[in-house]
């Protein structure tokens, strides 16, 4: 109904992807500039036709549908071709964009876009400046196609590429400053996140086979309309009666953990901090790690038939919002801290969209794209500041040095610590309020409060160590070194004008989804537009399970005020109460004393509690022994020694043995030819008389035996004479005919022979046939 | 009559000379020669088996492979005289250059 085809569509994919053709193939014969112009140019065209896509055909189809207050979606959509023939199935390459996608594909393209510029400087003395420009324009086609594709097939396409990309860019410093121990470093954390990234996905392929398995598409349209296929149980197969929606919804959200690290695939992306800063910013914070929360929006219909499973999302990400904010509080690498503040960050997504606030956790996603690529960038330019340095235990005192990445880290700090009127305080208070104020039937009641509280003090977290993280940098006095102090400089304009840019989005972005308590909810415009895709969820799945929605606090508009000031207030002892009081211009003394005070705490949490290392001992270790036996056993006994080599060994043996026949002494090859002449001879000149007995090799005592010798050619010149008991003596004269009778008395085996005389030359022939007597 | 054995044997006897001739004898004349003496039993057996029968075909045979015996004895010296030149020898012991 308000669907359209659009056949612009395919470019917005399509055009990173030629940027990354041309830069990864020819980059290497173009100037920089060929590559910088290519690299951001070809981002850049795909977000003006994701904005021309949105104002020009999305939009008015949206006011459409919002006016004749319809759950239909409104969508763009454009299928490229017919991917996958088979049967009844037929896979298509096909393209969707509706209002998430608009969203997801603004952020990818314009974050992306402002983050390929920064690049042109953060890069600009890298040897391998096409291969990185490559690489980031590869990673943004797949993100593209991850959140275009109308399907889960398509979906996975981009999400396995957007895996690899990841992989790529991590170890993108692969031989770092040709020592090759740092090189390894990043090597080692590119193929952790692919790892890790793997097991997540073999669950996300598990997720497909059980839809595919149970409703025969995995086209998204199609699978919300079998809702009753997906509300199937396993009792079938006596599994007991879990839904496939359930199952479907548990394997794809360990999919989501993995990509989007959350607890407990989250290892790989503080180790993925080894890569290029633009690439932290863009992969590991703004675009990729939130592949997980588009999938669950995206599928809200399948998470929201199976409450355990929503909660099992809910409380994956509230844990993880907490955990991993509490091991910020002790990292010193700026840009570990915004890794865990990340995985923290993604939680709340989780959180959100585990509780049916889809809207609120793909809110967050955006402003946190913003605030989090600012973040990034900073540390990127303070970094570059510092000669490399990532020690925040070595900077302080770049205010008045840096007075750009100052500000603009000032105001994402502000974001994303929940300061009114930043843009993550808008969104961030939605998911806590949502958390509580929205909860399924089919939960305890103590959950929502539960979720609430895990949030709550992650918020707590998020504030003090992000104003840690700001004072620690930038405020005081320097604590670096003389030779670094002398070099720290504001970065070019082609970093700095990106930062400024995400800066103002980040505060000012709030303000398109004010919450809902304000004039209830008339200006929420992001929950508005986002409703036709993430309200017909709840549409198509009312009354086939306890359906989440809101709960009795829902309305209290009181509450949500007073929950609202109360995040204010925790988040300003957070920053004003705490992190100023112990970190303005440097460590205090009161820091050490803490430290002093609970050294046990302090281990604990500064190495991350112990989570790799516990990984390493149940995992890790025994995989890789696994590994190593299957490779001695199987890989270099087996199929190296045995089959590959022994084959070569055979032949070469072989070879050995036959060479000493071939020795060029010609009349050894004659005695060769005459052995096989002999051979021949022999086998075809043995006894040519055969003996048919009638009735059969076995025959009675008494009864009577016929014999007949059979020779070849006309037997007018032969004689016979028969031997029937074997005893060596002929039994009977010359004979002209081949006939003979017999019959036997005693109840043995005998051996019957014939002796056959060619008149012609007296030349003698014998047969033999056996004969048993019973 | 002579039995027909006689013949076979003599064939026989005729044939495993011109074997070991052939196997054992280094010269490259004599194995030549030792080749015509097998043909030439082969065609005492030819001829023989044709008498026995009372059919020709066996001695029509017998004048091809004297033919044959012939065209090759000529080629064969012919090859002989040409190693003989560029090796300067007929031994086939030292003629071994086809193990390589």
């Amino acid at each position: 109904m308000y669907e359209k085809t659009y056949p612009y569509l395919f470019w917005i994919p399509l055009l990173p992807l030629i940027g990354a053709a041309v830069n990864l193939l020819v980059g290497r014969k173009l100037s920089r500039r060929a590559v910088h112009v290519i690299g951001c140019g070809t981002v850049g065209l795909a977000c003006l036709v994701v904005l021309a896509a949105f104002w020009s055909h999305l939009y008015p189809l949206w006011k459409a549908a919002h006016h004749a207050g319809g759950e239909a979606a409104p969508a763009l959509t454009q299928t490229v071709w017919d991917w996958i023939v088979a049967g009844d199935v037929s896979i298509k390459l096909g393209l969707w964009f509706d209002p998430l996608t608009a969203v997801m594909t603004f952020a990818v393209t314009f974050v992306g876009f402002l983050i390929h510029v920064y690049s042109t400087g953060y890069m600009s003395h890298d040897r391998d400046y096409a291969r990185f420009f490559g690489y980031l324009n590869l990673f943004t086609g797949a993100m593209l196609m991850l959140v275009m594709g109308d399907n889960l097939v398509v979906l996975f396409v981009g999400w396995e590429g957007v895996g690899v990309c990841s992989y790529l860019l991590i170890g993108f410093w692969y031989d770092k400053d040709g020592t090759e121990k740092a090189g390894d470093a990043n090597a080692t954390a590119g193929k952790k996140a692919f790892i890790v990234n793997r097991i997540g996905d073999f669950s996300f392929i598990l997720g497909m086979f059980v839809l595919f398995f149970f409703t025969g598409t995995l086209n998204i349209n199609d699978l919300s309309h079998n809702v009753d296929k997906l509300m199937l149980t396993w009792d079938a197969f006596g599994l007991g009666t879990v839904t496939v929606a359930g199952t479907a919804a548990i394997l794809l959200l360990m999919g989501a953990t993995g990509k989007s690290a959350q607890v407990p695939l989250y290892v790989w992306l503080p180790d993925a901090m080894a890569g290029p800063t633009p690439v932290s910013a863009l992969i590991h914070a703004a675009t990729m790690v939130t592949a997980g929360v588009y999938m669950v929006a995206r599928l809200n219909f399948v998470y929201m038939l199976s409450p355990t499973a929503m909660g099992v999302v809910a409380l994956v990400g509230a844990f993880t919002a907490l955990f991993a904010a509490t091991i910020g509080f002790a990292q010193n690498d700026i840009k570990k801290v915004l890794a865990y503040s990340t995985i923290s960050q993604l939680g709340y997504m989780f959180l959100a969209v585990g509780v049916g606030a889809y809207a609120a956790g793909i809110f967050h996603l955006f402003t946190h794209a913003f605030f989090k690529a600012c973040l990034f960038l900073c540390a990127g330019s303070v970094i570059h500041a510092m000669s490399g340095k990532q020690d925040i235990q070595g900077m302080g005192g770049l205010r008045k040095l840096m007075p750009h990445t100052h500000w603009t880290f000032l105001f994402s700090t502000l974001a994303i610590s929940g300061i009114p009127l930043f843009s993550g305080f808008f969104s961030k208070d939605e998911i806590l309020w949502k958390a509580i104020a929205q909860g399924n039937p089919a939960w305890p009641a103590w959950f929502p409060t539960l979720l609430y509280v895990l949030g709550m003090l992650g918020a707590f977290c998020t504030a003090f160590y992000m104003f840690r993280l700001y004072y620690l940098t930038f405020s005081g006095e320097s604590r670096a070194d003389a030779e670094t102090q002398k070099h720290i400089h504001e970065s070019p304009a082609s970093m700095t004008a990106p930062l400024i840019v995400l800066a103002v989005g980040a505060a000012v972005l709030g303000f398109v989804g004010l919450p809902g308590v304000i004039a209830h909810g008339e200006y929420n415009f992001f929950h508005h537009w986002l409703a036709p895709v993430v309200e017909r969820g709840a549409a198509i799945t009312a009354g086939q399970a306890a359906v989440g929605g809101a709960n009795a606090m829902a309305h209290n508009s009181g509450l949500e005020w007073g929950l609202m000031a109360f995040s204010v207030v925790v988040a300003l002892i957070a920053w004003l109460a705490m992190a100023r009081k112990l970190y303005l211009g440097g460590y205090s003394a009161q820091v050490e004393r803490l430290v002093a005070k609970m050294p046990r705490l302090h281990r604990l949490v500064f190495n991350k509690y112990y989570v790799d290392e516990i990984y390493g001992v149940l995992v890790v270790h025994p995989l890789k022994w696994l590994a190593r036996l299957l490779s001695d056993a199987f890989d270099k006994f087996l199929i190296d020694f045995v089959i590959v080599n022994g084959a070569a060994r055979i032949v070469d043996i072989s070879g050995t043995i036959l060479r000493s026949l071939q020795n060029g002494n010609i009349q050894r090859y004659a005695l060769y030819l005459v052995a096989g002449v002999a051979v021949i001879v022999f086998h075809f000149a043995g006894p040519r008389v055969e003996i048919q007995v009638k009735p059969g090799p076995q025959v009675q005592v008494g009864e009577t035996v016929d014999f007949e010798a059979r020779v070849p050619g006309d037997t007018t010149n032969h004689q016979f004479q028969w031997d029937f008991d074997g005893d060596g003596k002929w039994d009977t004269t010359w004979q002209s005919h081949p006939n003979a009778r017999f019959s036997f008395d005693k109840k043995q085996h005998y051996r019957v022979k014939v002796r056959v005389r060619d008149t012609r030359y007296n030349r003698v022939e014998i047969g033999a046939a056996s004969l048993e007597v019973r | 009559m002579i039995p027909i054995t006689h013949f076979l044997g003599l064939a026989a006897v005729l044939f495993g000379l011109g074997l070991i001739g052939v196997l054992l004898r280094r010269n490259v004349l004599i194995v030549l020669m030792s080749v015509e003496l097998m043909l030439n039993a082969a065609n005492l057996t030819l001829i023989t088996f044709a008498r026995a029968h009372g059919q020709s075909h066996g001695q029509g045979f017998a004048f091809f492979v004297m033919a044959l015996a012939a065209a090759e004895a000529a080629v064969g010296l012919a090859i002989v005289v040409a190693v003989f030149r560029s090796r300067r020898t007929v031994h086939v012991d030292e003629i071994n250059l086809m193990k390589k």
